[in-house]
């Protein structure tokens, strides 16, 4: 569950799509009638300094595409001839984003590695233009600067930001298993050195603006303006404009020069740079730690630090040359297009197909103080929410509480908030123990424990002093929510919502709704999950939904290669190298023995053989000895407060061997191993979709991504189905049903996709 | 801290002697002046209320506002002891050994032992929340007569250790053996000398006002040139005020080692360019606000003696001015700091049955150029009443006629605490002086809040 941290910092990307960017009207402007023939840029003259404009139509961000770039080519071309200008200004027109990055699809319609290479070559022609421009050209930059928008930005000679949390430069290519393609990965070491450029282009992470100015990534900052005779954003717009007019005035008047005086450090780091002894070492460390996160499953972070290597040690040529080469070769990888796969599938997550609801929930109600509850209450809070938290115990309330407030108080010493903003944002969690103030609940969550009586009984009890718009959501992993409906006066208010653990780090919501539910209170669900900043998938109700039943059929099988002899430490091994972020024991460990026995028995009376594999004799036997993981401090391992490395639970020998059965040993190699697990997991998850619990495959890779940790690189079971071919998981799986029996019978989608090779999930 | 409002209590208006110099003043007035207003039609002959006690402004004074660094001693008169029956003091920045200023100040004047006192603080507003708390306490028949003022020590502002620091010496204390002593003291380092000073800046949004201002003038396009103007108009505005002896609510005040300081000591007319040659101040390098059209921070002391008519009536004195309909208001901490005067202006009128045009004078609280010009704007704007204060139309901007005519904060200097009742005192003054009948008084303070207020002028 922990899994899908590993990326979870793909979602940042979307950041910038959810932002509303009202359109800006352009001022009147002494420019010329050429301006209107062009959708995505219009300039104009302000003195002697022109400003630039980017706007693509009908979109809220501006995106790097062939039109806007030859657009902005001619632009620039007209602006280097005319005797009237002497400097330039690049500004958006759209407050949320300067420019979001290069245009993906552009990438994806391409063919061979050839024609991704021209591309990149073209980008860096562009930018090197910019960089050489004698007339000096001054970014202005408001929201997000990312990717293609970052290189740009960085061949300018000046660059001006806007101090606030949407303004964020980085180079997420890596997550999308590229490169910064146009010149990036040569300008960026150059600009804050190799270390930090190293940092920003193998993690991707965002930089926020005033980290940027401290970074040299950027010159001078705005603050953003309050309301004035204008909307906000409108007039901090204006204003960074004006800003940037006299910075590029004073640049070509000579008063100002684009050169950053450097800080003392980075004077010294410099030096150390220039000594190629310091350097290889540099580039050693890095690459080590590269493979070791990475166990050589992705390419692209490898390849970063070789084009930069070619760059520093053979010259800007070799460098660039290099950079577009390998760009091509990962633009076709099979690990790019998976992540690009889950790029758009998180972009189709992030979305409310189910249209606005008819009330927007203001007040939420949460039952159940636990940990489930209380990350719930935390993400809900966080997004001014107005919150209660109940709890049946004044003691388990106040622990709820607390870990709401230390929740946000750890994003106060990260400095993402402020100590003031985090007790404005507590104020907005009443914690109380009774069902005072429920009249007024939009939406109630439940998360009580997973006990269907309990939740019988919550539901009456909640049902009686609600109003008749507000909703009822489950929050459960297995429970069907029509057994949780039975009991209610109406049914159609009622839905699951399944978060996952822990739940401000989790990204995914499940969302799961019954032949009941209405189609309003689906909307209402995923407008809350969307403001809680979840990525959603909607799932029909029946057992174990789509997540914990394509868990399930993995775990009884990690159990059987348990009993077959392998030892956790080996299984936890082998599940990390295929791409999972958590080995399979530990996951066993985290997620609670005892919940993994609770959902074994009740899906294996639900889906009989096909659930087989291991013994729940197993896991039985862990609880009975109080071995339930993490959280009681033993499982496979031992856990104990302050010490990094766990050991082995030695306790679990006995119960291993008492159950030891013969491993057999033409399906037992480590690769069988890995893909008896794997194919099991993906089985079902076409099972999914061919009943209809799925209504598309990317909400299923998705789910199987962000929830369960399936291997990023694979793009999630379809996206891996597609992508390596169906025939070949029909035939492993067939080879383990041989051995095995019908818990590895490929189910008749799957079949159907190996019959068929032109059959894909994603066309 | 509480010799300077020593000083002020003992300048209050103690023997007819001051009546008589005040009754006196109105015959010096032009009869033009006099004329003027009087072609106007008010909407409200009087904003007497029935069943309400009329509350008058006996007097007000206050101590030249000096910059900070010349501080110094009181000088000695007499003043009436047992008439007073509260005593209201507004101060921001709160010595640790007087947090009740007002009282500390009061008995060292000498007033009667048995006179209650309190300290209030709203930022900037606290000595008009010290003169409303007063007129509350007079109109709900409690008391008769109130002294209210303000008072700012801002040349000897407490400083205190670091948290880490007077950690260190609170346990020192506790600690018995010299062993344990030890310990603590080998945890020492250098930084916990660094002292912690107070706060300039917003607890809520951690921005120093100067940098709010900056961006709010910004927000409503308000130019550095136009805001070195309005500076350069309230220096010289104060200086005619001062030379033509105007400001007759100063009182000396002398400096011990010095001589006595008989006016404020900030007023200083500058040269348009002299002043555009002045770096930003706060949002460098490209900022509006400077040193020159910002108010500065100065020590300073203003108090006023408030009663019921009746009361003053029947001891002899010739009130200035009634206190009228009042106002508090607060919004957006951050965005919308110093727009207070924008919100109250137009609740005030409403309050009071009063259009712009009633209005004779106009006295508000200059922080900075840029705030005066930009709350202009907003008050001048439909979209800014519609969109951010609910209401259908703007109220429009006070015309600079009226406007802060004898100078004002910029030029004056700005003690915190005490700029209320000089706001107040100048309104009435200027109603007497140029003529006219109802005044307005408003301010912006820290923590996005504002405050305006009605003066009537009382009948000669």
């Amino acid at each position: 569950m922990v899994a899908s941290r590993a990326i979870g910092s793909l979602s940042r990307f979307t950041a910038s799509r959810t932002l509303r960017c009202p359109g800006y009207i352009s001022r009147n402007f002494s420019g010329s009638s050429a301006l209107l023939t062009r959708t995505h840029i219009n300039y104009g003259v302000k003195g002697d300094v022109a400003v630039v404009r980017i706007n693509s139509p009908n979109s809220k961000v501006n995106t790097l595409n062939r039109e806007l770039q030859s657009e902005f080519m001619e632009v620039m071309n007209e602006i280097w001839a005319s005797d009237q200008v002497r400097s330039a200004v690049l500004i958006s027109a759209k407050p949320g984003c300067f420019i979001a990055g290069a245009d993906i699809n552009m990438l994806a319609s391409c063919k061979s590695v050839e024609e991704v290479t021209r591309i990149s070559q073209e980008g860096q022609r562009m930018f090197e233009k910019l960089e050489k421009s004698t007339k000096p050209i001054v970014a202005a930059i408001s929201g997000s600067c990312l990717g293609g928008g970052l290189e740009l930005a960085i061949s300018c000679q000046y660059r001006i930001a806007t101090k606030d949390k949407k303004t964020v430069l980085g180079a997420p290519e890596v997550l999308l298993g590229i490169l910064p393609g146009a010149g990036g990965t040569q300008r960026l070491p150059k600009m804050v050195g190799v270390p930090a450029a190293f940092d920003m282009m193998l993690t991707g992470r965002n930089i926020r603006a005033d980290r940027a100015k401290k970074m040299g990534l950027v010159d001078q900052l705005v603050e953003p303006l309050g309301p004035g005779l204008k909307p906000s954003e409108e007039r901090t717009i204006e204003y960074l404009e004006e800003v940037a007019v006299t910075f590029a005035k004073e640049l070509s008047d000579k008063k100002l020069s684009p050169k950053r005086d450097k800080g003392l450090v980075e004077k010294l780091m410099s030096y150390a740079m220039s000594i190629p002894f310091v350097r290889q070492q540099i580039y050693k460390k890095v690459e080590e730690k590269v493979r070791k996160q990475t166990k050589g499953l992705y390419p692209a972070p490898l390849k970063i630090i070789d084009v930069v290597k070619t760059g520093i040690e053979q010259g800007n040529d070799a460098g660039y040359l290099s950079e577009s080469q390998k760009f091509g070769e990962l633009a076709m990888s099979k690990e790019s297009k998976a992540l690009i796969g889950l790029y758009h599938g998180q972009v189709l997550c992030k979305k409310n197909k189910f249209g606005a609801p008819q009330k927007d929930v203001k007040h939420l109600a949460i039952l159940g103080a636990g940990l489930m509850g209380a990350g719930i209450a935390q993400v809900s809070v966080d997004k001014g929410l107005k919150t209660i938290l109940k709890d049946a115990t004044l003691a388990g309330l106040g622990r709820g509480q607390q870990q709401v407030f230390k929740g946000l108080n750890d994003k106060v010493k990260k400095k993402a908030l402020t100590s003031f903003e985090r007790d404005s944002i507590f104020s907005n969690l009443t914690g109380q123990l009774d069902y005072q103030g429920f009249e007024k609940a939009d939406m109630v969550i439940e998360a009580v424990f997973e006990d269907l009586n309990l939740k019988h009984r919550v539901l009456k009890e909640v049902e009686a002093v609600i109003p008749d718009h507000c909703i009822f959501a489950s929050n459960t992993s297995a429970l069907p929510i029509n057994q949780i409906a039975a009991v209610s006066k109406r049914p159609e208010k009622v839905i699951g919502m399944h978060y996952f653990s822990p739940v401000d780090k989790m990204q995914l919501l499940e969302i799961i709704t019954t032949e009941k539910t209405s189609k309003d209170t689906t909307a209402s669900a995923v407008a809350v999950g969307l403001k809680q900043g979840k990525v959603i998938i909607v799932v029909k109700d029946g057992p174990g939904f789509y997540t914990t039943r394509c868990l399930a059929p993995m775990m009884s099988e990690v159990l059987r290669i348990l009993q077959e002899g392998v030892d956790p430490k080996k299984l936890d091994s082998l599940t990390t190298s295929f791409g999972f972020p958590v080995g399979a024991a530990t996951l066993v460990d985290e997620v609670g023995v005892d919940v993994a026995k609770h959902v074994a028995e009740d899906l294996g009376k639900a889906f009989g053989e096909r659930f087989e594999g291991g013994s729940l004799e197993l896991l039985k036997q862990m609880v009975s000895r109080g071995f339930l993981g993490r959280k009681s401090g033993k499982g496979f391992y031992v856990y104990q407060e302050g010490v990094k490395n766990k050991s082995l639970n030695s306790d679990m020998d006995g119960i291993l061997a008492s159950l030891k059965v013969p491993p057999k040993s033409d399906v037992c190699s480590d690769e069988d191993i890995q893909y008896r697990l794997v194919t099991r997991f993906v089985n079902e998850a076409v099972m999914c979709l061919q009943e209809g619990i799925l209504a598309t495959p990317a909400e299923g890779d998705i789910g199987a991504v962000f929830g369960l940790g399936f291997p990023p690189c694979l793009g999630g079971p379809f996206r891996y189905v597609d992508l390596y071919g169906a025939q070949k998981i029909l035939d492993r799986l067939r080879r383990y049903e041989a051995a095995y029996g019908k818990q590895f019978t490929p189910c008749q989608l799957l079949t159907d996709h190996a019959n068929s090779p032109s059959k894909k999930f994603y066309q | 801290m509480t010799s300077i409002l020593t000083s002020m209590f003992k300048n209050l208006p103690s023997t007819s002697k001051w009546a008589l110099r005040f009754s006196l003043r109105p015959l010096s007035c032009s009869s033009q002046l006099r004329a003027a207003p009087a072609v106007q039609t008010k909407s409200k002959k009087t904003l007497a209320k029935p069943n309400i006690r009329n509350i008058v402004v006996v007097d007000g004074v206050r101590i030249p506002f000096l910059q900070s660094g010349t501080s110094g001693l009181l000088h000695r008169t007499s003043v009436p002891k047992d008439v007073v029956d509260y005593i209201i003091f507004g101060t921001v920045i709160q010595e640790v050994k007087t947090s009740n200023v007002a009282r500390e100040a009061a008995l060292g004047a000498g007033f009667s032992d048995k006179t209650p006192a309190h300290t209030v603080t709203m930022a900037c507003i606290s000595a008009n929340q010290a003169m409303t708390t007063g007129v509350g306490l007079i109109a709900s028949g409690q008391c008769d007569v109130v002294v209210a003022g303000g008072v700012e020590l801002m040349s000897d502002v407490p400083i205190r250790h670091s948290r880490k620091m007077r950690k260190m010496m609170l346990d020192l204390n506790k600690a018995k053996t010299l062993g344990q002593r030890l310990s603590l003291l080998s945890k020492f380092r250098l930084n916990f000398l660094s002292p912690e000073l107070p706060a300039v800046a917003e607890f809520s949004t951690s921005e120093t006002m100067g940098h709010s201002a900056d961006r709010l003038a910004a927000a409503f396009a308000v130019s550095r040139l136009d805001q070195d103007e309005y500076a350069l108009r309230s220096h010289s505005l104060a200086k005619k005020a001062q030379d033509e002896g105007l400001l007759s609510d100063v009182v000396p005040f002398k400096v011990p080692g010095k001589d006595t300081v008989t006016k404020d000591n900030g007023i200083r007319p500058s040269s348009l360019e002299q002043m555009a040659k002045l770096k930003p101040a706060f949002i460098k390098p490209y900022g509006t606000v400077t040193a020159a059209n910002s108010s500065f921070l100065t020590d300073g002391a203003s108090a006023m003696l408030i009663m019921a008519e009746e009361k003053a009536l029947a001891m002899g004195y010739k009130p200035k001015a009634y206190l009228r309909d009042f106002v508090y208001v607060s919004q957006d901490p951050k965005d919308q700091l110093l727009l207070g005067p924008t919100y109250a202006t137009p609740k005030v009128l409403e309050k009071a049955g009063l259009t712009m045009t009633d209005i004779d004078a106009f006295e508000f609280h200059e922080a900075f150029s840029g705030q005066i010009l930009a709350n202009f704007k907003a008050m001048d704007s439909d979209w800014f009443a519609q969109n951010y204060m609910g209401r259908k139309t703007k109220v429009g901007a006070p015309p600079l006629e009226k406007f802060n005519n004898w100078g004002g904060s910029l030029s004056l200097g700005h003690p915190f605490g005490a700029t209320g009742c000089r706001l107040v005192m100048a309104a009435a003054n200027r109603l007497r002086k140029e003529g006219g009948q109802y005044g307005l008084v408003a301010a912006c303070a820290a923590g996005g809040q504002g405050h305006a207020m009605i003066v009537e002028v009382y009948p000669k």
